[in-house]
């Protein structure tokens, strides 16, 4: 049950970590882009929009699967 | 929630996770009724009574409320568009004809945008793709536990009613998607697919198992993700609702008074009703108050007594954070339906691109 809980931990540890450095890297990229060409801002605002739900999905998924082992898979385990 | 019992969480959130299923059930099988255990003689079809029947019906099942909950939408889709379509005049619009104008503009600007090939099919496809996953998705926005609660004491034991955390769904969709690819790709370039498959990364003939390899991995890569990442998102979603209604429950029944008081009344596990006359009373104040006729002080006073009774700090606690979480999903919704549909739009246009 232990494994199960920490096995979940990592998951949710490492997928937020990957997730942190994209959106990091998209965000400061997308001000970076619309201080330079302001005009340009409306348009780079819908791709980084459909990036980040890209980037998103991954860790999310995580999320779920972490969640399911926690509170579905660790009990059962345990008892 | 730490003094909960385990059985009854994991009990609670996997009687959420189930389809309402109808399949045949194998000769042979061991059914548990209400009598005791009965032995099928021969092969049935039925509907599924919990998770291990529908495991034991195997290939033969299909999922009822996926089916009946992402057509009825399907159709309500339909139906609201022909509406909008057969009223459209050359007129100023108004209110509905209005949002039926600015989503469809929406899309024909965002297939303008990223398809670069001659089709007419693709812009309706797209519409169809992004206003059907929005209503589904939608679907997650309405409280967990009600209308499966409503469903049961109808009768209908399990129901899962948000069509796209069931992975069936969102990959039968993504194999639409991926049937469409295949026959432009061949319809548009013919030999040329082929010629794409073999000689793409490295241009010589010892290279094509390689080649081929590398770029079937790519193409099969493609539908998969788009069904997985849908299904992924929602369900996460949808297991987070289930969590903080769990949380929620348990925290109500700490309350001051209820958790004695709703044993009493009603006996364990029927506090929707309980609620449900909670929840009328305080919107009944609220509406008092809004119409003038208690101050505004007094409200919240008789708020608070009510959540008291009711379940206290934690229930506010709960439906707060249900609400946040549900405002944090309508981004997620929507992105969802957005990037399921682009893509698409951005794979088909890869099928129409000649040279590559």
């Amino acid at each position: 049950m232990e494994l199960v809980i920490i096995a979940a931990a990592i998951m949710l540890g490492l997928g937020a970590l990957g997730a942190a450095i994209g959106m990091g890297l998209l965000g400061g990229k997308l001000i970076e882009g619309t201080a330079r060409q302001p005009e340009l801002g409306p348009m780079l605002q819908g791709k980084m929009f459909l990036l980040a739900g890209l980037i998103d999905a991954v860790p999310i998924i995580g999320v779920g699967i972490a969640m399911y082992l926690i509170f579905v898979v660790a009990p059962s385990v345990g008892a | 929630m730490s003094g909960e019992n385990p059985a009854s969480t994991t009990e609670y959130i996997q009687h959420h996770l189930q389809n309402l299923v109808y399949g045949k059930l194998p000769g042979g099988f061991e059914r548990q009724t209400e009598n005791g255990t009965e032995v099928l003689a021969a092969d049935t079809w039925t509907m599924a009574h919990g998770a291990t029947e529908a495991a034991a019906m195997g290939f033969w099942a299909i999922h009822v409320d996926s089916m009946a909950w992402s057509i009825g939408l399907g159709l309500i889709f339909c139906w609201m568009f022909r509406r909008a379509a057969v009223r459209a005049t050359t007129g100023v619009p108004s209110g509905f004809l209005n949002f039926v104008e600015l989503v469809i503009e929406f899309i024909d600007s965002t297939v303008k945008d990223s398809f670069h090939g001659k089709n007419k099919m693709v812009a309706p496809l797209a519409l169809t793709i992004f206003v059907w996953i929005f209503l589904m998705n939608l679907m997650d926005l309405l409280p967990v536990d009600l209308i499966p609660k409503v469903l049961m004491l109808a009768g209908v034991e399990y129901q899962k009613i948000v069509p796209s955390t069931d992975p069936n769904i969102t990959m039968g969709m993504a194999l639409g998607v991926f049937v469409l690819m295949l026959y432009y790709n061949i319809k548009i370039k013919g030999v040329g697919f082929i010629k794409e498959l073999t000689m793409h990364p490295f241009n010589h003939w010892a290279f094509i198992p390689i080649n081929l390899f590398m770029e079937l991995v790519g193409l099969l890569a493609k539908p998969f993700s788009l069904g997985l990442r849908l299904f992924g998102n929602m369900y996460a979603g949808e297991m987070i609702f289930i969590l903080i209604a769990m949380m929620f429950a348990a925290g109500a029944g700490t309350g001051l008074v209820t958790g004695g008081l709703n044993a009493q009344l009603f006996g364990e596990g029927t506090n929707a009703i309980f609620w449900l006359v909670i929840f009328v009373l305080v919107c009944g104040v609220c509406w008092m108050n809004l119409r003038g006729k208690i101050s505004t002080g007094r409200t919240v006073l008789l708020t608070l007594g009510l959540l008291t009774i009711g379940g206290g700090v934690f229930a506010l606690g709960g439906g707060l954070m249900q609400w946040g979480w549900a405002i944090f999903h309508i981004l997620v919704i929507t992105l969802q339906a957005f990037i399921f549909m682009v893509l698409t739009i951005v794979y088909l246009s890869m099928a129409h691109e000649e040279d590559h």
